[in-house]
């Protein structure tokens, strides 16, 4: 990543918002959704805990971090993975993705970054203020020691959540449409929006391994609430790592078979 | 020295065959047949810097395959390109700085923002500093008859301004190849000429080679002096537009004035009748029989004026065609 990557990054976004704003009363819709659905969330994390109950060993407080980091996910997801990740399908079957494969850019730079849709904003705010809320009620202390590897647990997290989708996103260039598949991802996600161990067993072993749903939100918030262990956090970056290197090897085998929507 | 060179080039597609109707879903659902289609077959060429080549065939015939295998955006199965010394499919860095593609059937602009926008965008990915963008948008634009349409929306442009814009938006990186894909396809006349009157420009200005195909026969009268025929994805005919029309012309095109209209069925016997209309009437007649016709015509018919040509260049490539069809 370099300074010339990060400048055509800005005009990339600057661009794409404005041409987001032409569309002004998607900002008012996508505040309410995410007031409605975190209060859903909230209202049924409040339930598991009425009775005395906790999930797994997880404190509510510790839950309502959880709840943050998926929140603060969302987020990410609305600004960039859905608008530019969701795009490819169309780029492949519309044959525009030629213009971006004839551009002095790296190609998968492009697809995954292009656009930057602000209406995810609300929920990387919601996000924030939940895994706040979440720490500073339990009183816990954030070190900038547990900040730095709650930082690096969220970047992994971003990076597989991006890599999965993206190869899922990728293995339109045979399929042309898997429109589904990405829904099907999108849709498991919204599992992470409780800690793991909410799950039954066989369920939680599907998020850790399958669909390792269990990196992306549990163990943020275990980095915020100090409580992961070296393995972990190392286990977490090394999987982010290899999938992204996967996910590059797969765009560029899969561009051999590209074939061009034909005029 | 030839700046693109192809060699024994070929593209085979897998295309999977599907029977209408219900059974011929579920069958194509669980058992695809496959079959190769050969797009290229065996082509080879050479186009030397600053030519303008014409690339002419029916719909399927291999042209566009050519163009972007020619551009490196598809796997030639087999056989050798080199562009500017580059091997496309490797799509360097410096190659993709000195190329461009232009579809008149697809579009790179930004559709909900002004033109300029996707002009900023293109520029900062080709590395152009803001002086050296604005300077070249101005010139281009001025080439281009463009002025106030930069600043509109691109959704709110008509078809024939959005062509100019993306011809500007492509070109923005002056580019020493220029592949253009039908870059007229739905425009109306008038927009037609100014895009051929800026290609020809572009390509004297920076002596950019230009390889272009297009099934308006107007492009390529007014652009091309070399054209290449391709069909079945077989090259037939590479070679000057003019020696095309003397070589494989056996035919003569009469235009005749009538001074009072006559049954058309009557000028049957004289040759094919191209055109008919009261008193115009158009034929084509072998060569061989010319003057035999012309004496009848003259001694037959009430002409009032008469001219002898070489046939269009259109009836020409399509008789051609459909010729090497059979």
């Amino acid at each position: 990543m370099n300074l010339r990557f990060l400048s055509i990054i800005g005009v990339f976004w600057s661009k794409s918002i404005l041409a987001e704003i032409e569309y002004r009363v998607n900002l008012i819709v996508e505040i309410f959704s995410v007031i409605g659905n975190l209060s859903g969330s909230i209202l049924i994390l409040s339930l598991f805990y009425s009775n005395g109950n906790n999930l797994g060993g997880w404190t509510w407080n510790a839950s309502l971090t959880v709840l943050g980091v998926y929140t603060l996910l969302e987020g990410f997801t609305t600004c960039i993975l859905q608008p530019n990740l969701s795009r490819i399908v169309s780029h492949i079957q519309q044959g525009t993705l030629d213009f971006i494969l004839l551009k002095p850019f790296n190609s998968q730079l492009w697809v995954s970054f292009r656009i930057f849709s602000p209406w995810g904003l609300p929920s990387v705010v919601s996000g924030i203020i939940l895994i706040s809320i979440g720490i500073h009620s339990s009183n816990e202390v954030l070190s900038f020691n547990s900040f730095l590897i709650c930082f690096l647990m969220l970047i992994s997290s971003i990076l597989i959540l991006y890599s999965l989708w993206f190869v899922i996103a990728s293995t339109s260039i045979w399929f042309v449409r898997v429109w589904n598949a990405n829904e099907v991802l999108r849709s498991t996600l919204v599992a992470g929006r409780y800690p793991l161990s909410a799950y039954p067993d066989s369920l939680r072993r599907f998020f850790t391994f399958i669909i390792p749903i269990g990196f992306l939100t549990t163990v943020p918030a275990q980095a915020a609430m100090n409580s992961v262990s070296i393995g972990v956090i190392l286990a977490s970056c090394a999987f982010a790592l290899l999938l992204l290197w996967i996910s590059n090897r797969f765009w560029l085998f899969a561009l051999r078979f590209y074939t061009s929507a034909s005029s | 020295m030839a700046i693109v060179r192809v060699e024994r080039l070929s593209k085979s597609y897998l295309i999977s065959e599907k029977q209408p109707g219900l059974a011929g879903s579920l069958k194509h659902l669980f058992a695809r047949t496959n079959t190769s289609v050969r797009a290229v077959d065996n082509i080879s060429f050479e186009i030397e810097a600053g030519e303008i080549v014409g690339f002419i065939g029916s719909n399927g015939a291999g042209k566009t395959t050519t163009l972007k295998m020619l551009c490196g955006l598809i796997h030639p199965t087999s056989g050798s390109i080199s562009v500017s010394g580059y091997k496309p499919i490797h799509r360097k860095t410096a190659f993709l700085k000195n190329i461009t593609l232009v579809m008149g059937q697809k579009q790179q602009l930004i559709w909900d923002l002004p033109a300029l926008d996707s002009l900023h965008v293109n520029a900062s990915v080709y590395g152009i500093s803001d002086t050296d963008r604005d300077e070249r948008i101005e010139e281009l634009s001025a080439m281009l008859d463009l002025k106030d349409e930069l600043n509109r929306p691109v959704r709110k442009l008509s078809l024939g301004e959005r062509m100019k814009c993306e011809l500007l938006a492509s070109l923005i990186h002056r580019p020493s190849i220029l592949f253009l894909d039908e870059p007229t396809l739905g425009l109306d006349i008038n927009a037609q000429i100014r895009v051929r009157e800026f290609l020809r420009e572009y390509n004297k200005k920076y002596r950019s080679t230009v390889i272009l195909t297009s099934h308006y026969m107007g492009d390529i009268k007014s652009l091309c002096k070399r054209i290449i025929l391709i069909n079945n994805g077989r090259i037939f005919y590479d070679g000057l537009l003019a020696t095309l029309t003397k070589t494989y012309s056996s035919s003569s095109f009469i235009s005749i004035e009538l001074t009072k209209a006559v049954n058309p069925v009557l000028f049957k016997e004289f040759g094919e009748i191209i055109e008919c209309d009261e008193l115009l009437v158009r034929l084509l007649v072998p060569r061989s029989s010319l003057k035999e016709t012309l004496f009848k015509l003259l001694n037959q018919m009430p002409i009032k004026d008469l001219e002898v040509n070489d046939p269009p260049t259109e009836q020409i490539i399509a008789k051609l065609l459909r010729s090497v069809s059979l």
